[in-house]
């Protein structure tokens, strides 16, 4: 074994890892740092830090009721994807996934289509569906029942969340089952057959063949979308800022709004470690115990 | 390779030597007018410029109003403004000049022929500690835009003169399937309009003066009156569908395409009816305009104007050429001109004879008699107060919070920032 095992020299590590950990540094590490600092400062972004205010941001921000709203938003915008995003995106892996599917690959490009769409286009597009004046959904209403009332969606605070969320569905559950249909092709047809030759039957095959081998797969993806749900800013921003009244406020939204909009960027910062420190956070956690569980 | 080095050093020499002979002097001049007739009349003065001054080059940036607001934030804090940027004075550009961002004009301004052009009150705007950084080209009022074939219909000639008979005129329509009032409310900004419009009639100059020298508060009587009568006004269910999350352009699209009777706006709303609404003509001549009706018992006067501008601030690194470009722009020639296409009221004396549109000799008459002008407060105020002006009215008109908890949530916001 020893000698079968090449020792990488020094300057090959410096070459091969340099790049990367310099670029890492600059653009990673360094802003973590300066957000940190500028948390402890009352600063509007212009001119010198001077007036130091310690945890007062995070105190602030605790006892924020529209940060403790935001926060919410996301916990259930993180439910929302595991409940229905997830199971969605493996049903249709499953199904598409199927190697005697004819149009498997009409349907996985169709699928994956509003993924490949920029955020804010997709917020804008669907602004316009859910428009209460010219909406498709206010035709679709009155195709229907031509003298109920139009549909009031986006500005209707008590929705206004709810229908962002199918927005953020239709994005991404094609991502998601385009990992999944990647873990399905990498579980050897043979086992499925054996099984189905033992006389399981297909239900029985997905539970006792497919989902077992496909767990790593799943995890990755509800890594994404957990963090993704955390982060999720630019659809909710192009579909009304977060509003009317802090409805749909996510907690980017919020550190954009308050933080940079209103140059608070002491505040802002304070969000954006709050943010930061919850990812880190997480991300060890579900490492550590998906490691744990692998071996 | 040699030779290349050597041609590249030729180039840069000859660069080098042009620069000198002809002194070329660029400067950045970032403006919102992304419509007609503003686009063209400003692509106009800045060949204009160029043509008499060819050393100058003038590179011009046009962005979205929001978009503008969300790139000059980020550009002020890496501490390079444009040289020529758009401004609307007040607590905004105070904030800029106190962090040093802002190149101080006073010298090239104050007692001069380019500072005299102006009524002095209208140069206060652009000032900061008796310091003047920019200059307004447009200042008007805010007032009621109406359609007066719609209100024909319900047998009104004109726009009711007082807070009562509006709200009658809002039931009249209603009930004839016209919708009254149109409201980006989304945008927030327009509905704050209805808020402190209503304040200036109930509290006057003193409720604002009151506010500002910390003897009153924003939880005085007259703002907490303007929040239940505004929400009265809501619960007359008086806006489109769904305008707390529709936009300015929605608003004015919404009135441009004469599906809502009246609405609230500035100068600018004819030309933007036009450009928004389906036709891109907008209401022409069905178009009336109406000073905010008066709120019996209040003690502000019929003629207080809220309003505001538009004008230009000079970035901390801009050149001279800058300062005499933005001097040019502001002429009394250049504003004529501006002025002539009925989408701003000149700030320069005398610009106004150029005034054609009807409707902005009307604005022009209301600012002439204002006894007291009051800048929007979302500009008025520093952006971590105006924002939360802005916010507590929508949680007003989505009737998540009380007239007097909005108000209160002001006065704490500025309490926070003083």
């Amino acid at each position: 074994m020893k000698a079968n095992s090449r020792r990488v020299g020094i300057p090959t590590l410096l070459l091969l890892i340099g790049p990367a950990f310099i670029l890492f540094t600059m653009f990673v590490v360094v802003p973590v740092v300066q957000a940190a600092v500028y948390s402890l400062y009352k600063w509007n972004g212009m001119g010198p830090l001077t007036a130091f205010r310690g945890f007062s941001n995070f105190i602030n921000l605790a006892t924020d009721p529209v940060f403790q709203k935001a926060l919410w938003h996301n916990v259930l915008i993180v439910v929302v994807s595991l409940g229905i995003e997830i199971p969605l995106a493996l049903g249709l892996a499953l199904i598409i996934g199927r190697s005697d599917f004819k149009l498997a690959v009409f349907f996985r490009t169709f699928f994956f289509m509003p993924y490949v769409l920029s955020e804010v286009i997709t917020g804008v597009l669907w602004q316009f569906i859910y428009h209460p004046q010219y909406g498709l959904v206010k035709a679709i209403v009155h195709f229907i029942s031509p003298s109920a009332p139009a549909p009031i969606l986006l500005g209707n605070p008590q929705l206004t969340l709810w229908v962002i969320m199918i927005v953020i569905i239709w994005k991404y559950f094609g991502f998601h089952m385009t990992i999944l249909i990647a873990g399905l092709q990498d579980i050897p047809l043979e086992l499925r057959e054996a099984a189905r030759i033992d006389g399981a039957s297909a239900g029985q095959v997905n539970r006792y063949v497919t989902l077992p081998l496909l767990r790593p797969t799943i995890q990755i993806s509800v890594f994404f979308s957990i963090i993704g749900s955390f982060q999720v800013f630019d659809v909710v921003w192009a579909m009304g800022k977060g509003d009317p009244v802090n409805a749909a406020e996510t907690m980017v939204t919020f550190l954009y709004k308050f933080g940079i909009q209103r140059l608070s960027i002491g505040y802002g910062s304070s969000v954006a470690v709050t943010i930061f420190a919850i990812c880190l956070v997480f991300s060890i956690f579900y490492q550590r115990t998906l490691a744990r569980e692998a071996r | 390779m040699r030779r290349i080095l050597s041609l590249v050093g030729v180039l840069v020499l000859a660069t080098a030597f042009t620069a000198f002979a002809a002194g070329p002097v660029k400067v950045s001049f970032w403006h919102i007018g992304v419509n007609d007739p503003d686009k063209p009349f400003y692509q106009g003065v800045v060949d204009a410029y160029m043509k008499l001054h060819p050393n100058v080059t003038i590179d011009i940036t046009i962005l979205e109003n929001e978009a503008f607001k969300a790139k000059t934030s980020t550009l002020m804090q890496s501490g390079n403004p444009p040289d020529v940027f758009q401004s609307w004075g007040g607590g905004l550009m105070s904030t800029y000049a106190e962090a040093g961002l802002l190149r101080d004009i006073s010298k090239e301004v104050i007692g001069t022929a380019w500072g005299n052009s102006m009524a002095p009150g209208v140069l206060g705007v652009y000032q900061y500690n008796g310091k003047q950084y920019g200059m307004p080209y447009d200042m008007g009022a805010v007032s009621i835009w109406y359609n007066k074939e719609l209100l024909a219909k319900v047998g009104y000639k004109t726009f009711p003169t007082t807070w009562p008979a509006m709200l009658t005129l809002v039931s009249k329509l209603k009930a004839a399937g016209i919708t009254p009032i149109a409201l980006g409310g989304g945008d927030k900004w327009p509905s704050h309009f209805w808020w402190s419009y209503l304040a200036i009639r109930l509290g006057g100059k003193a409720a604002f003066q009151g506010v500002v020298s910390g003897k009153g508060s924003f939880n005085a009587a007259p703002f907490v009156k303007a929040g239940q009568l505004l929400l009265d006004l809501t619960n007359m269910k008086p806006f489109q569908d769904g305008f707390l999350a529709a936009t300015w352009p929605d608003q004015a699209g919404i009135i441009g395409d004469g599906k809502a009777a009246f609405h609230l706006m500035g100068q600018w709303s004819p030309a933007a009816e036009a450009s928004y609404s389906v036709s891109k003509k907008g209401i022409l001549d069905k178009e009336g305009m109406a000073p905010f009706p008066s709120v019996p018992g209040g003690v502000g006067l019929a003629t207080d104007v809220f309003g505001g501008g538009n004008g230009f601030a000079i970035g901390k690194n801009a050149p001279d050429e800058a300062v005499d470009f933005l001097r040019f722009l502001t002429s009394k020639e250049n504003n004529s001109i501006y002025a002539a296409t009925g989408n701003i009221i000149p700030t320069v004396k005398g610009a106004d004879v150029a005034l054609k549109d009807p409707n902005a000799k009307l604005v022009k008459a209301l600012v002439d008699k204002a006894g007291y002008y009051q800048l929007y407060l979302d500009q008025f105020f520093p952006p971590a107060v105006g924002g939360v002006v802005n916010d507590s009215v929508q949680t007003i008109l989505a009737k998540t919070a009380t007239p007097a908890q909005a108000a209160s949530a002001i006065q704490k916001a500025y309490d926070a920032n003083k």
